[in-house]
């Protein structure tokens, strides 16, 4: 499946992206475009990057093994991430997990029997404000409880995509790593999809709502800045 | 819930997130109509050195936690040495409590763009990257479109605006490894191997990417260039207090009424943070909290009047760092979470030095067992030993700022350990979890 013209252009436009003589910079985006296609960082993969870049299929391999989201198995068409750093953990972020686990049947990186759902518990996901999160395939679902993320997860299997709280509608994470590899969001109006979460904004809407705003400078948008010499 | 004293609510000062309230900010026309791209062309006309001088004068400080002075970091390219220049922004946004640069690329991505051109304008550097954490794909995707926007007007590509000034962006996606938040580990992956960090020196001003001269900003520091160009250097500097000019974008998470978002001038204390976010949740009483992130020493209730900048916080024996302040009450263990961090720290740990590597491994150990109940007097003496070992002697930041946690718990909140020690307090954990732990 690797081994197609296609696939090795679009390794070549990432090469292009970087410059000449230092097409190894590739290979973190190639790594994903792999999993674009196969789901995972499979062997042939591993081949692949290596033969674009003229590197030992090991040097592929260390630095494929370093990266959590390079996945070592097959994967689901969704991977479910819970937050458990300590604040989500706090929060109730591990009997998030811990009932998608019992619910699922799976443990820390497995994925259902159905090869639908891939389960882990992630490292802190940068969205504190809204402890505790859940992630699927990248987007977010805020301040999730036990209750909402098993319905999460329940539509997934029944076939239905869950608007997240933040970020754009769900595709399949191979359509998600081939963003990763680089290439632009091409699913009309996936852009605009919710993006903020109210937490983002809270202190704007307070500014907002008493009137408050920063100071303004003095202002010359037209003359060149001008520093003496000290 | 009382609402905040007026004299509080002045604190609130939105400069970089002005923009985050106006839904379509993240498309260019948006953008240009809120006075975007108008730093750029001030800029353009001015001479680069004097872009650096500026930016030297407005007291600028980076914002990835370190704070280091952004115009001297420019001011160390060296120029007219034929080696091509490069600006790297850093955009792994992972340290445990911080999550201010991800909204910002989400919501405003054309600042971060407008000052890239600014900076490697004044930096004379024809390209730069954007490393952007893997997992924020929903910012990724935002700022993939907002280059291409720039693009196709003339504010990114050859002779930009006809200044003569050349630049290409290239956004691209690391894969999941806290440690590329440490800049020269950024590099190293960028280039397309393990994210481990370089010796230095030399520093990345001299041999960075592709061993050529480099800048390596957080967001937030590139950000706030357009700002600071338009309403100049004093402006900034009347934000904040002294040696911290500007606003911080304080990330308030934990038991308070309403985390979220607060952009002050540098210098609020938390009492004031706690304030504007509604106070505490009812029967939450503040315990320990953080000021910049998990790899800052706690502090306590008795630290609420600490000024929130870079002397300040140094003063009280910790850093300000990314100003992610998680607040923790009565009802949260500090030596449970600091077995959660440290759990985190050996997870991230890139195994290149044995201290980081063995040390945050071991703790994790000594803590379960402390937390089982079956914990000795001489393991907290352990837990300081091995801090020792970490601080100061790790391969980098990564390792030293593990420690934070636990020395700082362990001067406040020593007790703690002790209950779970002596028997007062249930253990969190159970034996089971103590396999293969000595």
């Amino acid at each position: 499946m690797l081994d197609n013209e296609e696939l090795k252009a679009q390794a070549r436009e990432i090469i292009a992206r970087y410059p000449d003589g230092k097409s190894r910079s590739a290979l973190l985006p190639m790594l994903h475009l792999v999993q674009a296609e196969d789901g995972y960082v499979s062997p042939q993969g591993i081949a692949f990057c290596a033969e674009m870049l003229g590197i030992s299929k090991a040097e592929v391999n260390g630095v494929a093994t370093f990266y959590t989201m390079y996945k070592r198995k097959p994967t689901g068409d969704f991977l479910v991430s819970v937050c458990t750093n300590t604040m989500c953990d706090v929060m109730g972020g591990q009997i998030v997990y811990d009932v998608l686990s019992e619910y699922l049947e799976v443990g820390h990186d497995e994925t259902t029997a159905d090869g639908k759902i891939t389960l882990e518990h992630a490292e802190c996901l940068a969205a504190c404000d809204n402890a505790p999160v859940m992630t699927v395939n990248y987007e977010f679902y805020d301040k999730v409880e036990p209750d909402t993320a098993l319905g999460v997860v329940r539509e997934l299997q029944d076939g239905r995509l869950p608007q997240p709280t933040r970020g754009a509608r769900l595709c399949t994470l191979k359509q998600i790593s081939k963003q990763l590899a680089g290439w632009s969001e091409d699913r009309k109006d996936a852009l605009a999809d919710t993006g903020v979460g109210e937490a983002t904004l809270v202190g704007l809407r307070l500014a907002e709502k008493h009137g408050i705003a920063a100071p303004v400078g003095d202002i010359d948008a037209t003359s060149p800045i001008r520093v003496e010499k000290k | 819930m009382t609402s905040p004293r007026p004299e509080v609510l002045a604190k609130l000062t939105p400069v970089l997130t002005k923009r985050w309230l106006s839904p379509d900010a993240w498309r260019i026309d948006t953008y240009e109509q809120l006075d975007g791209y108008v730093a750029l062309r001030k800029a353009l006309k001015s001479d680069p050195d004097d872009l650096i001088a500026f930016m030297k004068d407005s007291g600028h400080r980076g914002r990835g936690g370190a704070g280091f002075p952004v115009g001297m970091k420019w001011a160390f390219i060296p120029q007219n040495d034929g080696k091509p220049h490069y600006l790297v922004v850093n955009a792994d946004e992972g340290e445990p409590g911080t999550c201010k640069d991800l909204p910002l690329m989400m919501n405003d991505p054309h600042a971060l763009i407008e000052g890239m051109i600014i900076a490697t304008y004044a930096i004379r550097a024809k390209r730069a990257f954007i490393y952007i954490r893997g997992e924020a794909i929903h910012a990724a995707r935002r700022l993939r479109s907002a280059v291409e926007e720039a693009y196709a007007k003339g504010y990114l590509g050859k002779n930009i605006l006809g200044s003569g000034h050349d630049l290409d962006i290239v956004v691209h996606s690391g894969a999941g490894a806290y440690i590329c938040g440490e800049e020269t580990a950024l590099l190293d992956s960028l280039e397309g191997y393990r994210g481990q960090p370089r010796l230095r020196p030399p520093f990345p001003a001299t041999h960075g990417v592709y061993g050529a001269p480099t800048v390596i900003n957080n967001v937030g520091s590139i950000a706030s260039v357009p700002h600071i160009v338009l309403n100049g250097a004093d402006w900034w500097k009347s934000l904040g207090s002294e040696n911290s000019a500007g606003t911080m974008i304080y990330s308030l998470s934990g038991r308070v009424q309403n985390p979220g978002q607060y952009e002050c001038g540098m210098g609020i204390t938390l009492r004031e943070l706690i304030e504007l976010a509604g106070g505490m949740l009812p029967g939450h009483n503040l315990k320990f909290w953080t000021p910049g992130g998990s790899s800052t020493p706690m502090l306590t209730a008795e630290h609420l009047d600490v000024p929130l900048d870079f002397d300040g916080v140094a003063k009280a024996g910790s850093m300000l760092g990314t100003t992610a302040t998680m607040i923790f009450s009565d009802r949260d263990c500090p030596v449970y979470a600091t077995y959660r961090w440290l759990q985190f720290y050996t997870h991230e740990s890139c195994g290149k030095c044995t201290p980081c590597r063995e040390g945050n491994y071991w703790m994790v150990r000594t803590y379960r067992r402390i937390l089982s109940g079956k914990g000795t007097p001489a393991d907290l003496d352990t837990l300081l030993d091995t801090c020792d070992n970490l601080l100061g002697r790790s391969f980098c930041g990564l390792g030293d700022g593990a420690t934070s946690s636990v020395t700082s718990s362990l001067q406040y909140f020593k007790q703690d350990y002790l209950d779970y020690i002596e028997g007062h307090r249930r253990p969190l954990l159970n034996e089971a979890d103590l396999v293969g732990a000595h």
